[in-house]
């Protein structure tokens, strides 16, 4: 008796790309709808009001929204023999932060080196770099984030991913060369088909990221 | 024994829902007092070297940190039997108690605190028609209820539980209002319902002090502002 699960989405979102991997690591069958984030359908509307954002969850009709929650209830809901957090409490603790981590810590320092240019982009992509660095220094020489198996914090960084070559070219700097155990673990994610379906082409995001850039400088 | 420690300051309440939580599951502990006024202990340093901030809970030794991760990770690993549980069972009541637990800290207090820091005028302002929008939402969610957790109060209860104590202390010092009685009656009745329970008053510190506190916190700020080249 499987209810309708819908995910409003927008292609280039990191935050969406959580959503799409987690559903098809359970092997969720979902119907993937893409807003116009300029022209936001009534549906999102009226199952977001208060953030008016994507991604949204909708199962058998009732929403579920913000990325980390959405992949959580996701956790809990289905392939409970093959879970994304551990099993363990202090695991899941671990976990959690540092899937926090990538929210407060890596998208502000994205956020901030985005429409940056000149001075305030050598400052900004250091920050990023350095807030790449303390993932790396917490992956180690694990496989994935929780060890053998992949798993929530992968999930929560895996996106970052995808923006890596367009910010690279914008920014002129190599993030594999800052690094390399990093990109490492992502090409190791990107064998996966959930990853491999769910991120969107590297250069399709670069000439997103080239619009949006000219655009933001315009303003 | 002893082995569950929180560093911890008595005037940040992000630090007192971690004492409430521990207390529901009647579990002991000690409290390892930072003062926030000495610069940071070796201690906290070394056990939450990420972000250098407090709440902390040591478990025989093991750090967690972040107060919402240390509530699910208290809820998590004494669960079942007599414990009392934080957080609902069914994963869709989990995900919209996590949601808003997010909200209230990121709009309910980050609105608080901004409008609390703004200078008078417009800034000021804006920044209070803001925070009364998220706390619009909130009475919402608590209308017709009883506690956020329903008829006994959950996780959500212990992160809003900010508001009875501290939201008060805020607009005095801040010179601003966000509350009253008359716009959220919901909220102040849960405000009212939740700070008369005796583990949550007990652990919060009188009005005054956190009064002081808060004023000469925000007089800190206002003078490195001032001193900002």
């Amino acid at each position: 008796m499987a209810e309708e699960v819908i995910l409003l989405d927008f292609w280039p979102s990191m935050f969406g790309m959580r959503a799409r991997i987690a559903l098809r690591e359970k092997g969720v069958e979902f119907d993937m709808r893409e807003e116009d984030l300029s022209n936001k359908s009534p549906l999102l509307l009226k199952m977001n009001p208060v953030h008016k954002k994507i991604p949204v969850l909708i199962h058998g009709g009732k929403p579920v929204c913000e990325s980390l929650i959405i992949v959580q209830y996701i956790d809990e809901t289905w392939g409970h023999e093959s879970p994304l957090l551990p099993s363990d409490p202090y695991e899941r603790a671990r976990a959690r932060f540092w899937a926090d981590y990538v929210d407060k810590k890596i998208y502000l320092a994205l956020r901030t080196l985005r429409p940056s240019t000149g001075e305030a982009q050598e400052a900004a992509k250091k920050e990023y770099i350095e807030s790449l660095k303390v993932m790396e220094g917490e992956l180690g020489d694990k496989a994935y984030f929780g060890g053998e198996r992949f798993g929530y914090v992968d999930v929560s960084l895996i996106p970052f991913y995808s923006w890596f070559y367009g910010l690279e070219v914008l920014a002129n700097f190599s993030i594999k060369e800052e690094c390399p155990k990093l990109v490492a673990w992502a090409e190791r994610c990107m064998q996966r088909e959930s990853v491999a379906k769910s991120l969107p082409d590297q250069y399709k995001l670069y000439e997103y990221l080239l619009e949006r850039t000219k655009k933001l400088q315009a303003q | 024994m002893g082995k569950l420690k929180i560093i911890f300051s008595p005037m940040s309440l992000f630090c007192t829902r971690v004492e409430w939580a521990l207390k529901l599951k009647g579990l002991e502990y000690e409290l390892i007092v930072e003062d926030l006024r000495k610069g940071k202990s070796e201690l906290l340093l070394k056990s939450n070297p990420v972000h250098k901030k407090i709440p902390v809970l040591l478990d025989d030794g093991v750090a967690i940190a972040e107060s919402k991760v240390i509530l699910e990770y208290i809820d998590e690993k004494w669960k079942g039997g007599d414990y009392y549980s934080l957080l609902p069972q069914d994963p869709y009541e989990r995900a919209q108690a996590r949601f808003w637990a997010q909200f209230a800290d990121d709009k309910c207090v980050f609105g608080a605190g901004e409008a609390c820091r703004a200078d008078d005028g417009l800034e000021k302002e804006k920044a209070v028609e803001t925070t009364i929008e998220s706390f619009a939402y909130l009475e919402k969610q608590i209308e017709g209820k009883k506690f956020f957790g329903g008829e006994k109060i959950g996780y959500l209860d212990l992160v809003a539980g900010w508001i009875p104590f501290v939201l008060g202390v805020l607009e005095e010092a801040g010179g601003m209002k966000i509350y009253d009685a008359e716009r959220f009656p919901s909220l102040h009745e849960w405000a009212q319902n939740f700070s008369e329970i005796p583990l949550i008053k007990e652990c919060v510190p009188p009005r005054d002090m956190l009064l002081h506190n808060m004023t000469a916190r925000l007089s800190n700020l206002r003078s490195l502002a001032a001193n900002k080249p």
